[in-house]
């Protein structure tokens, strides 16, 4: 034995702060991540983009680039060899390069394989083609207005591998998903409410800035096997995906995933690997796309959203009902979009007991980039404007906004919404940190001051399917094999700890590979908070199964029943007497080596997992902000920002508590300086980190206050339940809820200085009109308020 | 079009994290590919291509710069000090542990980036306020930590470089412009 037992306890027990397994090997420069990889006899792939939003591609000349000496390749959608040129996960509808029309600017037209990048980057200027404009829908107005032009033929557009969101019915148009639901009588209850609050938000397009861009490189050995080393969140959907376009079994691909220099959303389901996988067979050769990060800005980026919202209350501040409807603009192909509307649309109520609801979210086609996920996607885009609402209900009702949440928030075990999960976590004791750590109740300090909280839901987990392999080899160390992708949010640290402590061994025995789908067992994906959850009560049972087999075979060397053995110190104990685990494998396998194999799996426990019966976990999204707003200038500063981060079980509250730092702040970034904007032509304007503001040191809060709440309630190991996306919507409706609370009234994210600037004047104007006595209610958060 | 000119190739000869490089290189060869690619020094990471995000920053003879946009020819005559430079036979640079130690590493594609800005921090100001710290890693960008965990990794670096040293160098002359070095390249790595 090297260690004593309590050693091992205070290095491996989950709970406990155990430094990152990958820290050292980022922090020398060692770590490897896809951009770094070089295959003998890899290519340089380089993209030509379709400079207009919508176009019909006359012609394509690519002679001279084709002559220019080292170019391998020139490939353009008529020459992309796939069974199936048209990919997209949710919908089919979009090519894997142009075909006859481009549908944003920044569509990839033209792929060119060379031998070095500066060869790919000249080539792509010799490729000459005409273009015809076609008009253009850039905005969701336009996309809906009766005469906008039809990006795609919707009614006859064949779902994805991964739609599963039920049956598509769509109407000729810009509509590419509907998702709606309502329950109890609207009209009636809005008819007899005392109070109600309505108004129109708009939520910008934003660029999730992994530093990472995506990069993939492709590699085929034969016509039918195809390796992709790529920075992708979910190996396995990758890797359907690009079955399904070569028309090959699924054993054929594999993926490979490096480390990523972070995700957030934009790496996942499938991204450049087409095109590579593509570009890499026509060349022959292993070929490597790399965006630089104006690519990246055009591959995937944030929904920008319109939504309509009213709510209803009682004049003691009794929530009553609310309507919402949301457009989310998905830009011109699909991409995750059905998912993110249908997301959004479950969250727009907010946890509340609701008489009657009504939602009806429409994803719409534009002109523009494709829009996918984003970390809190769905939560963030209309918990802010329900808060705002709440609040506002609150104001007129007499009742500060910890009051109304008080009165209005669901508790453990009411339903959520008919069919799902019921609520699973304590909410009001969750808002109640946030005002402690808020001082409440303490006097506002001078000046444009602004308290808020706020708080959401969101449905977590995605489809719950998850396996790990746990194999203790000869030496009593094991080798994890689980596929979830190190991103950067310590997945590889929580995977070691959990086997650490089921297999009672020091950290540093337990090495976690990563995700290589030829090697690593399935895991459906790596992002809506479930890799902890879900992938690590995959983790905990094989190496539950590994530890029944070393107690099996501890039982015949001791000659006693298993129940009287137990596990300690990476050995098995009889009372004081012990044998270490490389022992344990020697009297299995007769000598030095072999190896114990432990299987973990996790599947739905009843029902299919279906998106209606979920979600897997609800995750808390909930934060709170004080902002000093300059009436000079309207610039905010945050001087408070705070997080509750409701886990169930902190395995590694270190890591919990810095998943919460940065998810603030990426919601303090979304909330006053992030904004993706197009111009009249779909152009993206600011194209580049110059003019794309992303939060700086400068930028962060005088003070931040994250509470990890361990209720030990949720389905993951040791009643863990995920996080990782609650602080961002929370914070950044936060921020919205306490501009309000200082009278800045805000319909239209981000809160830039000019708008805040704007909502002042207006604050004062309305100051002046209400004592003179005109109807003030009016303009209430967004515009069209009134008494019911 | 008449095929462009192809300029004579030229020879760099610098130092590379204390070795001698000798190296034939294309005048118009940008620092982060020829360390890259043709020194396989890969820790150095390329993120937004336009000296803004630091996540190339290499130090030139103690001076933080943005590789991606230094022509390589820039280096010729000085030493280059990377992130594969650090770490010596006894383990980590102190830097580097303070960052493990303080957890101020997710992704890690930022890192190698703010461990050479610290370095030359601390190499200036071995004992820098809370605001000097601030304002120097100022031009880093990080997405997953919101620096909370940097600024404190800073900081227990001044400490742990104080217990190696106590008698710190004296600060360089400090006659730097932090984030303008080499010319901005409208290159071919550029919009398309
Ligand atoms: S890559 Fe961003 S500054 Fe060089
Ligand atoms: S750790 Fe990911 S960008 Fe800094």
């Amino acid at each position: 034995m090297t260690a004593t037992d309590t050693e091992v306890r205070a290095r491996t027990a989950i709970g406990h702060d155990a430094p990152r397994v990958d820290a050292v090997a980022k922090v020398t420069g060692a770590g490897q991540f896809a951009g770094d990889l070089k295959l003998h006899g890899m290519a340089y792939g380089r993209l030509l983009r379709s400079p207009y939003a919508h176009a019909r591609i006359v012609g394509i000349d690519t002679n001279r680039a084709a002559a220019l000496p080292g170019v391998i390749a020139v490939m353009t959608g008529d020459d992309v060899p796939a069974a199936d040129p048209y990919y997209g996960h949710a919908l089919k509808d979009r090519p894997i390069l142009a075909i006859d029309r481009v549908r944003f600017a920044g569509e990839p037209v033209v792929a060119v394989a060379a031998e070095d990048p500066a060869i790919a980057d000249e080539a792509v200027t010799l490729i000459d083609i005409i273009y015809e404009e076609m008009p253009t829908a850039v905005t969701i107005a336009a996309a809906l207005a009766d005469d906008a032009p039809h990006l795609h033929d919707v009614v006859n557009v064949r779902a994805g591998l991964f739609h599963g969101l039920g049956e598509i019915h769509l109407e000729p148009g810009n509509v590419c998903y509907h998702h709606a639901f309502a329950r109890g009588d609207m009209d009636a209850v809005f008819a007899a409410a005392d109070v109600v609050i309505a108004g129109e938000y708009t939520f910008p397009a934003v660029y999730q800035y992994s530093l990472e861009p995506h990069t993939t490189i492709a590699q085929w050995t034969g016509a039918d096997d195809l390796t992709v080393w790529s920075s992708c969140q979910h190996p396995f959907l990758v890797r359907a995906e690009l079955a399904d376009l070569y028309a090959l079994p699924v054993g054929a691909v594999r993926v490979v995933v490096p480390y990523l220099g972070g995700g957030f959303g934009s790496k996942s389901y499938t991204k450049m690997e087409p095109i590579t996988s593509a570009l890499a067979r026509v060349a022959g050769r292993p070929v490597r796309i790399a965006n630089s990060i104006d690519e990246a800005m055009v591959t995937t980026r944030r929904h920008g959203m319109k939504a309509f919202m009213r709510t209803a209350a009682t004049r003691d501040g009794r929530l009553l009902a609310r309507e919402v409807r949301a457009w989310f603009d998905t830009g011109a192909y699909a991409d995750n979009g059905p998912r993110v509307v249908a997301t959004g649309a479950d969250a727009a109520p907010g946890p509340y007991r609701w008489e009657a609801v009504r939602v009806d979210a429409w994803g719409v086609y534009t002109n523009t980039s494709p829009a996918g996920s984003y970390r809190a996607f769905g939560a963030s885009h209309l918990q802010w404007c329900g808060e705002l609402q709440v609040d506002e209900i609150g104001r007129r009702c007499g009742l500060d906004a910890l009051q109304m949440r008080e009165r209005n928030l669901l508790s453990r075990g009411e339903s959520v919404r008919p069919g799902g999960k019921p609520l699973d976590a304590d909410l009001i004791g969750d808002i109640r940190k946030v005002a402690a750590s808020l001082n409440w109740e303490s006097p506002k300090p001078a000046g444009i001051v602004g308290r808020g909280m706020s708080v959401g839901l969101l449905a977590a987990g995605a489809h719950p399917v998850s396996t790990a392999a746990v194999r203790m080899e000869a030496d009593g160390g094991v080798v994890l094999l689980v596929s979830s992708t190190e991103v950067g949010q310590g997945a590889r640290t929580v995977f070691g700890q959990i086997v650490a402590e089921e297999l009672a061994l020091p950290l540093d025995r337990v090495r976690v590979l990563g995700g290589d789908t030829r090697v690593t067992p399935y895991d459906r994906s790596t992002g809506a908070s479930r890799s902890t959850t879900i992938a690590g009560l995959a983790v905990q049972r094989a190496a539950a199964d590994v530890r029944a087999q070393i107690l099996a075979i501890g039982a015949r060397l001791f000659d006693l029943p298993e129940t009287a053995l137990e596990i300690r110190a990476a050995s098995v104990w009889h009372e004081g007497e012990s044998v270490p685990y490389r022992d344990v494998l020697k009297a299995h396998f007769g000598m030095v080596g072999g190896e114990l194999i432990g299987h973990g799996e996790v599947r739905p426990e009843k029902g299919s997992g279906s998106y209606a019966e979920g979600p897997v976990f609800w995750e808390v999204c909930i934060g709170g902000a004080e902002v000093v707003v300059d009436p000079e200038t309207g610039r905010v500063t945050v001087t408070k920002a705070v997080s509750v981060a409701d886990v169930g079980k902190a395995i590694n509250p270190r890591l919990v508590e810095a998943q919460e730092m940065g998810g603030a702040m990426q919601g303090i970034g979304n909330a006053l300086h992030e904004e993706m904007l197009f111009d009249e032509t779909g152009t993206l304007l600011n194209a580049t980190l110059y003019e794309y503001h992303v939060p700086t040191i400068a930028d962060m809060p005088h003070t931040f206050a994250s509470n990890i709440v361990e209720n030990e309630d949720g389905p993951g190991p040791y009643g863990a339940k995920g996080v990782g996306e609650g602080a961002l919507a929370g914070v950044a409706a936060a921020i919205a809820t306490a501009l309000a609370d200082a009278g800045v009234i805000i319909d239209e994210l981000p809160a830039t200085p000019e708008r805040v600037w704007r909502a002042l004047r207006m604050h004062d104007d309305r100051n002046d009109e209400d004592s003179t006595g005109s109807a003030a209610n009016e303009r209430a958060t967004g515009g069209a308020a009134s008494w019911g | 079009m008449p095929p462009e000119k192809v300029a004579p190739l030229m020879t760099l000869e610098t130092t590379v994290n204390g070795r001698p490089v000798s190296l034939p290189i294309e005048p118009r060869a940008i620092l982060l590919d020829v360390l890259r690619d043709r020194l396989d020094l890969t820790g150095t990471k390329r993120s937004c291509d336009s000296q803004v995000c630091g996540a190339c920053t290499v130090l030139l003879d103690g001076t933080p710069v943005s590789a991606c946009c230094t022509l390589a020819y820039e280096a010729g005559g000085r030493e280059i000090e990377t992130i594969e430079g650090l770490a010596g036979p006894n383990g980590l640079h102190p830097i580097q542990q303070a960052f493990v130690d303080t957890d101020a590493i997710q992704c890690g594609f930022c890192t190698p980036g703010f461990v050479l800005t610290t370095k030359a921090l601390l190499a200036e100001n071995p004992r820098p306020t809370r605001a000097a710290i601030e304002d120097y890693l100022g031009g880093n960008l990080c997405r997953c930590t919101g620096y909370w965990n940097i600024l404190d990794a800073v900081e227990d670096a001044a400490e742990k470089l104080a217990a190696v040293s106590p008698h710190p160098q004296p600060p360089l002359p400090s006659s730097r412009e932090r984030g303008l070095n080499g010319p901005r390249l409208s290159g071919p790595r550029g919009p398309s």
